[in-house]
């Protein structure tokens, strides 16, 4: 965990910035990152907490797997429309969305017509990175690529920049090796290395990916075989926060400076690790089908303090 | 022999018959005895993983691979040899070994699932 006072990082707290990261899931639940240090408290509790600073917020949507129609969620179409109609409610509007992947479930046109048509109805700006899911077509990507890889570089990857945050989008799901994880490659990492090479260490970062970039389980597969190599890059930068899908549920950490994040998916559940003979999607009691489903809100706020860890379940 | 699902009999029509007679013709020398050892052979994914994981085969054996779970996964050959479509569920995968070797094959979505066919003209 990361000292308050650790002096390596160039400049002070409030000017290294605070991300705040929440994360609905039905009955709710708050992450909060301030300096690199998350707590979780129930949404209720986070609501009558005293409000920070005006925040930038954008979203995290990950794992539509729009056309997915197998017991663990038949219309999976139906329940990205309800995540949507969620985003369209909340009271800050986030500035934009990124979308980790698995966007579709088998890379078909009318699936990744669908989802585009319904993530439009949001009125934001999208930003993607392909999961293994859409990159199935004959093309091996090329479809994924002539509608999301616009300005993108490689197979997809980009940076950009949105109220002084460094947003980095890679892409570990392709030319896959057999027997590993997820894989960057060279030719990604090297164009990393470029990207950062000139920023203040103070800028917050952003990296988002599909596969985590840190191994959750590689017994499934849950991590990048190459992902140690971003963490370098992005070793002196203080506030550093890896956004990633994939694995269907919310696992998170912090090491030193960088914090760590999956999203929920919004078609199906998937196993925690190691609890079940497979990592595919998990069938549960129709009832309680949303309340492992959501979407992550992550808030930056200048100026905070960094909070404690306080970890509440989920409340419900 | 591995312990690989066999094709049902009842399965077998002329499809089969004119598979067995093209086998036939391209290993002259395989006997009426080794006939079995061509036999087509099924390899099941289930749970992200192929079973049997390692098989061993005859020159000429139709190999299917059949994917059993909710997530479409793929059948792809190390040397690049061959390579399935996406299998979605209940999709096959079918190919036809006929040059001795080890072959080993991985899907390219969970590259943690991997498996071997290994093809051997004798049987020992
Ligand atoms: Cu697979």
């Amino acid at each position: 965990m990361q000292h308050p006072d650790n002096p390596s990082a160039r400049g002070t707290m409030s000017r290294r910035g605070v991300l705040e990261c929440m994360t609905w899931a039905g009955t709710g639940l708050l992450w909060s990152l301030g300096g690199g240090v998350p707590s979780a408290m129930g949404l209720d509790r986070a609501l009558a907490a005293e409000a920070p600073p005006a925040p930038f917020t954008f979203l995290q949507i990950s794992d539509s797997h729009v056309g997915f129609n197998k017991p663990a969620n038949p219309d999976a179409l139906g329940t990205l429309r309800e995540a949507v109609a969620q985003i369209r409610r909340l009271p800050d509007k986030p500035a934009f969305i990124i979308h980790t992947g698995d966007i579709s479930h088998l890379s078909k046109d009318q699936e990744f017509d669908d989802a585009d048509q319904i993530l439009r109805e949001i009125g934001l700006p999208l930003f993607f990175v392909p999961g293994e899911h859409d990159l199935l077509d004959d093309g091996q990507g090329r479809s994924y690529l002539d509608r999301y890889g616009k300005g993108t570089r490689g197979a997809g990857w980009y940076s950009f920049e949105q109220q002084g945050v460094h947003f980095i989008g890679l892409v570990n799901v392709v030319d896959l090796k057999a027997g590993g994880l997820g894989n960057l490659g060279a030719d990604q990492l090297d164009w990393l290395e470029r990207d950062v090479a000139g920023l203040a260490s103070s800028m917050p970062i952003v990296v988002f990916a599909h596969i985590p970039l840190w191994t959750v389980y590689p017994e499934w597969g849950w991590g990048t075989q190459d992902g140690a190599r971003v963490l370098g890059c992005l070793k002196r930068f203080g506030s550093v926060t890896v956004l990633n899908g994939h694995i269907h549920q919310i696992i998170q950490k912090v090491e030193g400076n960088v914090a760590f994040h999956t999203a929920r998916s919004t078609a199906f559940p998937q196993p925690a690790p190691g609890t079940a003979p497979s990592p595919g999607p998990m069938k549960v009691p129709a009832g309680e089908l949303r309340r492992v489903l959501g979407i992550t809100s992550v808030r930056f706020v200048r100026g905070s303090e960094p909070l404690a860890i306080i970890d509440t379940p989920l409340a419900g | 022999m591995p312990s690989a699902q066999r094709l049902p009999r009842r399965l077998a029509g002329c499809g089969i018959a004119a598979i067995i007679l093209q086998i036939l013709a391209f290993t002259p020398a395989t006997a009426a005895a080794d006939r079995t050892l061509t036999d087509p052979v099924i390899i099941r994914i289930d749970n992200f993983t192929f079973a049997p994981q390692a098989l061993t085969v005859a020159p000429g054996t139709r190999v299917t691979w059949v994917n059993g779970d909710d997530i479409p996964h793929t059948v792809v050959a190390q040397n690049k040899l061959f390579r399935s479509k996406t299998l979605d569920t209940d999709d096959r995968f079918t190919f036809t070994f006929q040059a001795p070797g080890e072959y080993a094959y991985f899907c390219s979505l969970h590259p943690h699932m991997t498996g071997t066919v290994v093809v051997k003209a004798s049987t020992d």
